[in-house]
């Protein structure tokens, strides 16, 4: 469905993107998982025919992007990562102007969003920019959704949004999936990289890994403990210098650590001298998040 | 077309939704015509005028008398010293000290000639310069008077240094034509419909367009296979319409509160501010390319139709421009909508006579829109 080759893309002397090349299977979704300026929505504008890379080629649904601009643009929906529909407009008017636009309308492919688009449908004369997150995204996707797109582009969709509805998203997303469309999603969330079929991993313009997330989480070869005591961040600080520990990364009220071999007891012991009181130590089976951040110190 | 429609039916639902728009379509116009054509006027009614009567003659008296019965001269301070009016006008409580001689009336019986001095404060350069001419033609109703009155039964001349010259009677009668009464409102209300015209087309639209950018809707709008020169029809189209039915507000407005001549054809009139609105519509639609957010688009907006409307001869005449002005001015599209709107509505003026602002106009809305679209690739593609 994409497959890019090489690309680079640069800003004045900051390098955007360097040597990008994977490929999104059809009826699959990928997700570009990666931190603020990473290089997610470069990579997204470029997929999307919006941007020109500077180097290398990108293809979609076996098109070249550059080339084939126009065409593509049928089969395409994007979402940008800033809500970007006319605030001053109803629900509906909305879209029915993105349906117009394409040459189509709402009643001929109602099917495709009718469980996004019935939810919003009560406030349907609403002005969009009055609508609550939630309902901001629904509508968004809607009008990305309208033209039966065979790839959707959801850059950063569920930034800025609760946790109820970021679950529900995802439901939607999985539905559409059923429904034959291929997605290419990107999230600062490291949680929502479970729910892709596969990720790449972004640092700094480049892909640090692409693989399922299991098979990410797999790759991380080594014991991963979770310690906790009443001094978190203290804590985090000490491990940090000591000799014993490899990686060390703050995760909420725990630190995780991996550790040189044969010293676990002598951390514990180490730590409760040092005047940690409630030192806990358990061995836990790794995140996403923390291969990415394996990588990244790589 | 089926696309342009959907973007002007888009387009107007969000013009009438804003709630600003019916006063900017209804109510700037009045309130621009009534304050500016108003407030804005060159006919100086009020001069302070200071007299210091040195001579208190017969002659000297009837001379005041002719600027105390004038109305564009208040006459509150008759004064003996010279140095006392001066500071009067140090304290900018005169506009105009007028002096009169000790020996005005005997020179004008022995001489036939005698001299007034009056000086002006011409911190206002233009208030100065309108005074003279008010005090010149005063002064040649007096002697008129005076050869009447037969008591001098010499050649007589005033305010003029010199000989006795045979009397030769010329009298000039003045007709000004196109605005016979020389009514200030009848050049005002055009010249502020040209500013109105201009502001809705260069503004509503440049700004709309900007505002796409700032909201983000542009990304939304580029990744749909609608092409440029819809998306741009689409955007210039809704205040092309805009800025003639401000024109025609505008008009009605003139027409009926201030009673301006309409001489020539309302059609061509219109056809012209067609013209006119492509060109700033296309300089709206440029700024708005190279620009990221409103503000910026705001104040480049704001320079560029200053100097275009100062520039343009709406208050002051173009011919009185220095030559590099009147030069520059062949680039400023206002200084053509301008002359037009007054040639046609003051003096009837028809296509013929109009041929070559109009041809000027139709080449500068061609090669503005041309740069704009061309720009406005670029900026997205």
């Amino acid at each position: 469905m994409v497959r890019l080759n090489n690309l680079c893309k640069t800003y004045g002397t900051t390098k955007a993107i360097e040597d990008i090349s994977f490929e999104v299977n059809e009826n699959e979704i990928f997700g570009l998982i990666g931190p603020d300026g990473a290089g997610k929505t470069t990579i997204m504008q470029i997929v999307a025919t919006l941007l020109v890379p500077d180097s290398g080629i990108a293809e979609v649904c076996g098109m070249e992007v550059n080339a084939n601009f126009k065409a593509l643009r049928k089969h395409i929906g994007y979402m940008p990562g800033k809500f970007s529909l006319y605030p001053d407009l109803s629900i509906e008017e909305n879209i029915e102007f993105f349906a117009a636009l394409f040459g189509t309308t709402v009643q001929e492919n109602y099917h495709l969003v009718s469980d996004i688009y019935s939810q919003i449908e009560p406030f349907k004369d609403r002005p969009a920019g009055k609508l609550s997150g939630g309902m901001k995204q629904k509508l968004a996707l809607s009008c990305a959704l309208i033209h039966k797109p065979k790839l959707l582009i959801l850059d950063e969709p569920t930034t800025g949004v609760d946790a109820v509805s970021r679950k529900e998203f995802w439901g939607m997303l999985k539905n559409l999936q059923k429904k034959g469309i291929s997605i290419l999603v990107s999230t600062p969330y490291m949680d929502e990289a479970a729910l892709c079929d596969r990720v790449a991993l972004m640092q700094s313009g480049k892909i640090l890994q692409i693989d399922t997330p299991q098979a990410v989480v797999n790759s991380f070869n080594e014991v991963l403990y979770a310690v906790t005591s009443d001094k978190v961040y203290k804590m985090k600080e000490y491990l940090k210098h000591s000799n014993y520990c490899k990686n060390v990364h703050l995760f909420g009220q725990e630190v995780h650590v991996t550790l040189n071999t044969g010293v676990i007891d002598n951390v514990v012991t180490e730590l409760k001298n040092t005047g940690f009181s409630n030192v806990e130590i358990k061995p836990i089976n790794p995140t996403v998040e923390d291969c990415f951040m394996k990588l990244m110190v790589q | 077309m089926r696309i342009i429609l959907i973007f002007l039916k888009k387009e107007f639902a969000q013009i009438f939704r804003n709630k600003m728009m019916l006063p900017i379509i209804f109510v700037i116009p009045l309130v621009q015509l009534l304050i500016l054509v108003n407030a804005a006027t060159m006919e100086m009614k009020s001069i302070r005028m200071v007299i210091v009567d040195n001579d208190l003659s017969m002659a000297s008296r009837r001379l005041a008398s002719h600027f105390l019965a004038s109305k564009f001269f208040v006459i509150d301070n008759y004064m003996s010293s010279a140095i006392q009016a001066q500071q009067l006008m140090q304290d900018g409580k005169a506009d105009v000290v007028l002096c009169i001689n000790r020996d005005f009336e005997k020179q004008l019986l022995n001489e036939s000639s005698a001299k007034v001095q009056a000086t002006f404060n011409a911190i206002n350069g233009m208030v100065a310069g309108i005074a003279s001419s008010y005090i010149q033609a005063i002064m040649a109703d007096y002697q008129a008077e005076l050869i009447q009155s037969g008591r001098y039964n010499r050649p007589v001349s005033i305010g003029v240094a010199g000989t006795n010259v045979a009397p030769a009677q010329l009298n000039i009668q003045h007709r000004f034509w196109y605005n016979p009464e020389l009514n200030y409102k009848c050049f005002m209300v055009p010249g502020v419909l040209v500013v109105l015209v201009t502001l809705v087309g260069m503004f509503l639209a440049g700004l709309n367009l900007v505002r796409e950018k700032e909201i983000g809707t542009i990304e939304q709008i580029n990744v749909t296979p609608v092409k440029k020169y819809q998306f741009i029809a689409g955007k210039l189209i809704p205040f092309w319409i805009l800025a003639l039915i401000e024109l025609g507000v505008g008009l009605t407005i003139g027409k009926l509160i201030f009673d301006i001549p309409i001489e020539g054809s309302l059609f061509l009139l219109f056809a012209i501010a067609a013209i006119y609105l492509v060109i700033v519509l296309s300089i709206g639609l440029f700024v708005a390319t190279i620009t990221e957010t409103q503000q910026q688009a705001m104040f480049i907006m704001f320079f560029v139709m200053i100097i275009c409307i100062m520039m343009s001869g709406i208050f002051t005449s173009v011919e009185t421009m220095p030559n590099w002005a009147q030069m520059v001015n062949h680039l400023n599209p206002a200084y053509y909508f301008m002359r037009v709107i007054r040639m046609i509505l003051l003096k009837g003026s028809g296509f013929k006579d109009l041929l070559f602002e109009i041809s000027c106009m139709g080449i500068y809305a061609v090669a503005m829109l041309t740069l704009a679209v061309r720009k406005y690739k670029k900026a997205v593609a």
